[in-house]
Parts: C-alpha cells; structure tokens; sequence
C-alpha cells in the first residue's frame, strides 16, 4: 500500500446522533485501493453504525463521506451502491424464497440492460441480457464454490453458504469497495480460514478495497493490511495489525477497566 | 429432432412446469368449454358463470401480483374492479351507435378501463409506497370506499346534443336520442352484453404472460427481492419504491380491464356491488390458492367462484359453510403437525420418483 | 345552534366509534392482528340486547350486563378456537381467519334471527334534552354515549397505566418475546385483551342501536370498517389515539353529512383519512416503527 495513492474512501469527521444520544462522533478514516481495512471495536461501539452510515440506511448528522472522489451527502442507498458500495449484513439479509442464482443476478440489477417491455414481450434483447447476466453470476459463485447450488432457495443454504451468497451477490454490483459485516461469525476455524483466502483472492481478483468489521481477532489480525478501532463512538486507535495488537489502549477497552 | 426434445425438456423442466402447467389448465378449460357449449351440453346456470368467472380468475392474479409477489396487501382491489366495470360500461355506451361491433368497443372499454386504473394506482401508490407497514392495506381500503361512494353519485346520459353530467343529485335532463349511462345508485341499466367468453380467455393468457414473463425478468425478480428483504434489495441499487409502484400499477391495470369485461357481461350493474366484501372475495382466492402461486390462483378462484354458485340448492347454510371452510382450511395449513405431516409426506413423494427415475436409467 | 346540535350529536357517534375502535386498537396493539370480526361481535351483541329487553322483558342494567357477558365470552371463544392457533401464523392466515369468523357470525345471525331487520327499542327512551330555551336539543342517547364513553375511556386509562394486568398488556404490546421471558403469560393477557375489547362492543352495540334502532346481521360491517379507520386516525395500537379518532371521524361525518352531502359523507371521511395518513402516516397519536439493520 502507498499513501502517494488517493484513497477510495475518505470519511471526515463523521457523527450521528439518534435522539440526542451520540452513536458514532468524529470518526475519519481513509481506505485505498486494493486495501484490506479492518474496523473493530467492543459490542455497541458504533461499527455497523458506521456501515449504515456509509450506504446512507442512517443519514450521517455530520461529517462527510467521499468514495471515488464523489461526495455522497445528497445520496441514498440506491445511489450509493450505483456510486459503487456494496455490503453484506451482521444478520443475513438474503433474498430467501429466491434462487441461489437469481439473488446473484439481483446484484446485477443496473447493468441488465433490458426494459420492462423487452422483459415481458420477450424481445432478442431479454435473451442476450440474460445470458450474459446468467454467464457472470455462474462465475461469481464458482468463486464462492455455491455454484452447486444456483437453483435452490437461498434461504435453505446452509449458514456459511449464506455469508458466501452475500458476498457474491454484493459482488455482482461491481463495487469500487466491499463493506463485510462479520462476516466470520458462526464460522468454525476451518470455514474462517477458508474465508480469509476467499476474501484475499476477492480483492485480488476484482481489484477492489475491503472495509471488514469483524471480532474474530485471528481473521482481523491475519488479512487486514491496516485497522481502525473505534470505542464508544470515537476512534481509539489505529494502525497496522502489529501496532493495533501492541496498543495498551485498545487492549484495556477490549478487557475492560 | 434433439432441439425438440430440448424445447420440451426446457418447457417441463422445474423452473418451469408450474407456467406451462397453467397455461395448459387454460387451455384445455377454453376448448371443454366450448366444446360442451357446441354439444349443448352445459347447462345455462353454468355457462353465465364463464365470464364473470374469467374475470375474477384475472383479478386474482393481479391481486397475487400485488400481495404475492410484491408482499403489498390491498382490501381495495373491488375499487379498481368497480372502476373498471364502470368505465367500460360507459366507454361502451358512448360508441355504441359509431362502433357496431361488440368485440372492438368491448377491447376498447378494456383498454380504457386498465389505462384509467393504471393511472389510479400511481396517484395512490406515489405517497403510500414510500411507507413501510400496512398503509397500502388502509388506504386502498378507503380508497375503495370512496369509489363506491363516488359512483353512488354519478348521474351520467347523452343525446343528440351531447354529454350530460351531474354529480349528487339527477339534473340530467336528455332530450332526443337519449342514452343514460350511469344513474346513481342503480348504475348501470341496460347496458349491451357484450362479453365474452373467448376474450375473457384471452386477458387471462396476457394475465399470464404478463406475470410470467415479467417475474423471470430483472423487473419480476426486482419486486420479489423488494418483498423479500427490503434493505438488502437497496443495498443492491434496486429502488424499492418504484419496483412496489410497478406491481401496483400493473395489478391495478389487469384489475380494470377484468372489471370492464366483468361489467360488460351483465346488462346492468350496481355499484353497491364493488364493496369491501368483493375485495375480502378475491383476497380469498388468492391466498387459498397461495401468495406468488399462479396456478394455484386460477384454480382456487375457478373452485371457490363456481362451488358457491353450484351449491345454491344449500341455501341459507351455504355461505356459513364457506366460512367454516375457510376457518379450518387456515387452521389446518398453519398446524405444525399437519406441516411436519405434509412435508414428510411430499418427501416421500420425492424419493419414490427420483427411485423410480434410477431405475428406468438403468 | 344548529351548528351545535350537529356538532354534539357527532361527538355522541364518535363515542361509538371510539368505543368500538378501542376493541381494535388494543386487539391490534397486542396481537398485532386486524380483528376484522369485531363489528360483527357488536351485531350480536345487538341482538342479545334486543332479545334481553324486548322479548324477555328484563330491565335495562341486567340487560346491559348479560350483553356484556355474552359478547365477552363470544370474544375469549373465538380467539380460543380460531386466532390461537395461529399465533405464529403469518399475517394474512389471521387476516383471512378474522375474515372467516366474521362471515360466520353474520350467516350465523341470518340463519337465527333471518335478515329482515327488528327494532330496538332505545334504553333511555326517545325524550331528548331541551337547551338554551329550546333552541339546541340533544336527545338522551347522545347524552349517554358521550358519558358512557368518557367512563370508559377513564376506566381503562386507569386500568392500564395501574394495575399489574395492565403492565403486563403494555409490555406485550412493546415486546411480546420479552414480556414472556419476564414471566408474563402471554396468551392469557391476549386473551384479556380480546375479553376487554368484546365486553365493550356490548356497551358500543347498546348505544349504537339506542340511536340507531334497526338491527340486522350486517350491522356491525359499516361501523367496523369505520371504527378501524378511526382507529387507524388516531394510530393503531395506541388508546388516547382510538378516542381522538372516533371522537374526529363522528364529528367529520355527521357535519358533512350536515353541510355538504349526505350521500358524499362516506367519501368524506375516508378521503380525510388517507390525507391524515399521507402527513403523519404512524396516525395522530401512534408512535413510528423503525428496522434494525
């Protein structure tokens, strides 16, 4: 990673308030291209928060969030993942009763380029469209090894499958940056290891940045290049895995006074 | 040769028996019926059943659309049918002198019906499907209410020297060449029949392909995921509100055209008739038959439309059977035994064809 | 005056209204379920009054209470058999089953009691009171309604905010899973609840039938239908709400009916509705639900 580079994500500043209590105050991070970020922190210190916040599911009270450049203050969460964030959530959020196939091809909405009419009458374009959206969602979960299981329903995936599903299925939207919402938890040690190789490739792969919130140390400490640790809202440190681990601060909130 | 096999293949493979299944049950019920009507072997009670019958199957699956697919309750789809069944009713008698044929001014009231209702459920839909809960549910429910008591008040008539409206009270005061066209709370008297069957067939098979081909677009599977989970299907970039605004526009649409074909098969018509009950009506069928379930819809609506109308000799009892059915039918499907029992059961079902299919392999 | 003579004698429907629109309220708040049959418990309760006092001749209070009784037992009967075993059921499996009932009690009334409508005679005669020399009358079932339903909508004020059942309603209403693992007996405060709401409809159906003397089977529909918009005015689940709502929709009612249309007074009413809905869509009372992502 080079600093020379502009980030692909730059946050100032950010703030929230819910009802006159602050859930997430001052926090500014910067995420480059091709980077693994980790954000972790206690229970209730504002992670997800800062996820919502980022696809705009909350509208920050303050700060500012530029990704690629753009500001996305006036954005919401369609545009934001037009804008290119793509996420996946802490409780499975899957398109249940479709198929695995189709809640792929549902990351693809805005680049199938067929209309309404097109659809309905059938029409040469439907088929090319499809094809090519059936082609790169096949290719998406052979990456995620689901491809086995295109056309059952999501929702009878086993657990991890259906972390794996909402990764690809945030994927098909060509992100410019992947937000991973532990994406580990539930996983067993050998599913875990099996997903930090999985993520590695990912970012190889697409060329994109991930931001991953997670507290199995073991994953956060052996991909993230860089980790913010934010406690009660605010940033408490951060620095590289070494930095973060050694760091009395972050230890004495993660054990307690 | 081996394409042909393939075709077929592809149209009975499981992502799409269930369309052809249903387009096939059409069919086949189009040409027995007209087949028994040449042979004059249906009875008269049975064969004023048709039309209204195509007319509901229609309505059920539009209001599938809306509650099944799409997850958006409506207790207003008597509105839209309302809606339908009077516009056609006028649209008809307005050409009845300049256009001769029945079937024109009948596909013509269809067309302004659905183009009407289209146009209802956008001004509905722009501040109800924003909100998340039951608003559609309430509002399509006062929303149909008020239809009812707006075309309680239309006075509507022509002659020789033109168009005579009034609202509330009768001013209509036609000279020569006198049409009325809608009086109030009688409606619509004397209107030509004009429907029929074979058209009613047929807005069923462009029902049908409609929602077929629309759910296994990027559209259909839109609304499914908007259904399904409504964050992630933003998160994704889909915009929740206009996929919901599709369906329901759509539905309301396919609902209007069903009225005008519904309306036109009587000769008159009471708007007393298009009320919270007839709502209550088709949301039945389309549960019964199940949420985003087509063919079942079209064989629920055609069972539970016709199976009243058949037991007519019950009488009185009727109606409280049908509820009692109706309490057990929902009882009996949500009993967690009956799930595990019916489960198992289609399980077994499973392997005793995959065995089966093994064993012709070999 | 006339002004005044209309205004109050919506306020007297509004009772009804809020009266009835408790019983969805509190069904709604709790249960989370739209007791579409509601309206018809009001109609046999109708019935049992009207049998209670004019045919077997017994004087108003017992007939007042073994309404109450009848209609009480009927609600705890019908949840009993036909809405707890569906407590896990989707929404629309107990929309349908509501529906259901309702079809039931209506057929059923025809079948007993045939569609052609009886009289009621009003429990506090026809007299009406005599204001401002004359010149604003409002007659003696108005007068109870508005009473009747100011008692009750402190009595159950009180009922709720202070006693234990009440706590326990409240916490089911906020959170049904919590309440239980707080050791709160879930299906006996539902039960509770539905006892409540019906043993008003006997109250609501006395009074209603006091004004509006011919009974029928469908009787309970209109006003059903009304009250649930009322309370859907006043947001559903919260109780003030359901007696602001009623309160607002009898008197929107009865003054277009006065001022504008008698046939329109319908479309009024609803068509205030979804304006109220469209700018504050929890109601005016409810209190907005959020997600958690």
């Amino acid at each position: 990673m080079s600093n020379m580079e502009k980030p692909v994500l730059k946050v100032d500043n950010l703030g929230i308030d819910f009802g006159g209590l602050t859930a997430v105050n001052n926090f500014s991070m910067e995420v480059y291209p091709n980077e693994i970020v980790g954000l972790i922190g206690p229970n209730g210190a504002g992670k997800t928060t800062v996820f919502n916040m980022l696809t705009k599911v909350y509208q920050q009270s303050r700060g500012t969030i530029i990704l690629n450049g753009q500001d996305t203050d006036k954005l919401d969460t369609v545009a934001t993942s037009k804008l290119g964030f793509a996420r996946t959530f802490q409780n499975i959020r899957l398109f249940s009763n479709l198929s695995v196939l189709d809640n792929v091809k549902l990351g693809m909405h805005n680049s199938t380029n067929y209309s309404l009419i097109d659809g309905i009458l059938r029409l040469p374009k439907y088929y090319s469209e499809e094809k090519k959206a059936d082609e790169k969602a096949m290719d998406l979960l052979k990456i995620m090894s689901l491809d086995e299981y295109a056309d059952i329903a999501a929702g009878s995936l086993p657990y991890g499958a259906q972390r794996r599903l909402e990764i690809a299925r945030a994927l098909a939207t060509d992100p410019k940056i992947l937000l991973l919402d532990e994406p580990a938890a539930g996983m067993n040690p050998q599913e875990t290891e099996e997903l930090m190789a999985m993520i590695r490739f990912v970012r190889d792969h697409f060329h994109i940045a991930v931001l991953l919130i997670e507290h199995d140390m073991r994953l956060v400490m052996g991909i993230c290049e860089r980790i913010y640790v934010l406690n009660y809202g605010m940033l408490l440190a951060k620095g590289t895995p070494d930095d973060i681990q050694n760091n009395t601060e972050v230890i004495k909130a993660y054990l307690g006074d | 040769m081996e394409n042909v096999v393939n075709a077929f293949k592809k149209i009975f493979d499981k992502k799409h028996r269930g369309r052809t299944v249903s387009y096939l049950i059409v069919f086949a019920a189009y040409i027995l019926c007209e087949v028994m009507m040449l042979t004059g072997n249906m009875t008269s009670q049975i064969r004023n059943l048709l039309i209204p019958c195509c007319s509901y199957i229609v309505a059920s699956l539009a209001l599938n659309l809306c509650v099944g697919f799409s997850g958006e309750l409506s207790l207003g789809h008597a509105g839209f049918l309302g809606v339908g069944a009077f516009s056609g009713a006028v649209i008809s008698g307005l050409l009845v002198d300049t256009i001769p044929s029945g079937v024109v001014r009948l596909i013509l009231a269809m067309l302004v019906a659905a183009a009407l209702n289209a146009l209802l459920g956008f001004l509905i839909g722009i501040p109800v499907l924003k909100l998340q809960g039951d608003y559609l549910a309430i509002v399509t429910l006062a929303f149909c209410q008020i239809i009812k008591s707006l075309i309680n008040n239309i006075y509507l008539g022509y002659d020789n020297n033109g168009i005579q409206f009034s609202f509330v009270e009768n001013k209509l005061a036609l000279g020569e060449g006198a049409h009325t066209l809608i009086s109030g709370p009688m409606g619509v008297t004397g209107s030509q029949r004009i429907s029929n069957f074979t058209v009613g067939i047929v807005l069923i098979i462009i029902a049908l392909v409609i929602i077929y081909n629309m759910m296994y677009s990027r559209n259909g599977r839109a609304i499914m995921a908007a259904r399904d989970n409504r964050i992630a299907a933003l998160s994704v970039g889909i915009n929740v509100t206009d996929t919901k605004m599709l369906a329901f526009v759509i539905s309301a649409a396919l609902t209007g055209a069903a009225g005008a074909l519904y309306g036109l098969s009587f000769s008159s018509l009471s708007p007393a008739k298009f009320d919270f009950n007839l709502s209550i009506l088709i949301l039945v069928y389309v549960v019964l038959g199940g949420l985003g379930n087509v063919t079942g819809t079209i064989i629920a609506t055609v069972i539970l439309y016709v199976l009243p109308e058949m037991l007519r000799s019950l009488q009185d009892y009727r109606m409280l059977i049908y509820a009692v059915i109706l309490i057990a039918i929902m009882l009996i499907t949500n009993n967690q035994k009956f799930i595990v029992l019916s489960n198992q059961f289609s399980e077994k079902m499973r392997n005793l064809f995959k065995k089966k299919g093994a064993e012709n392999h070999e | 005056m006339v002004f005044f003579s209309y205004l109050i004698s919506g306020i007297g429907l509004g009772s009804v209204y809020a009266i009835i629109a408790l019983g969805y309220t509190m069904v709604y708040g709790i249960a989370k379920m739209l007791n579409f049959a509601h309206g018809d418990v009001i109609m046999v309760g109708a019935y049992v009054a009207f049998f209670m006092l004019s045919r077997f001749g017994l004087p108003v209070i017992p007939s007042v209470l073994i309404t109450i009784l009848a209609t009480t037992l009927l609600g705890v009967t019908i949840e009993r058999l036909a809405y707890k075993p569906l407590r896990n059921a989707s929404k629309l499996s107990v929309l349908i089953t509501a529906i259901g009932v309702s079809y039931f009690l209506q057929n059923g009334a025809q079948l007993l009691w045939t569609s052609s409508p009886k009289i009621f005679t009003s429990i506090v005669g026809n007299g009406s009171l005599s204001l401002f020399g004359g010149s604003l009358t409002v007659d003696y079932a108005t007068l109870l309604t508005i009473l009747v339903c100011i008692i009750v909508m402190v009595a159950l004020t009180l009922f709720i905010n202070h006693t234990s059942t009440g706590r326990a309603m409240r916490a089911c209403s906020e959170d049904q899973g919590a309440a239980q693992l707080m050791g709160i007996d879930v299906n006996k405060t539902i039960s509770i609840t539905f006892a409540i709401g019906s043993g008003l409809a006997a109250l609501a159906s006395v009074l209603l039938c006091s004004k509006y003397p011919s009974i029928s089977p469908t009787l309970g529909s209109m006003p059903g239908i009304k009250a649930f918009t009322a309370a859907v005015f006043g947001g559903i689940g919260s109780i003030p709400g359901a007696f602001i709502g009623g309160l607002i929709l009898g008197i929107i009612e009865n003054l277009s009916k006065a001022y504008i249309s008698t046939q329109l007074s319908d479309a009024i009413v609803f068509a205030v509705l979804i304006i109220i809905l469209l700018i504050k869509p929890t109601g005016l009372l409810g209190k907005p639900m959020s997600e958690k992502v």
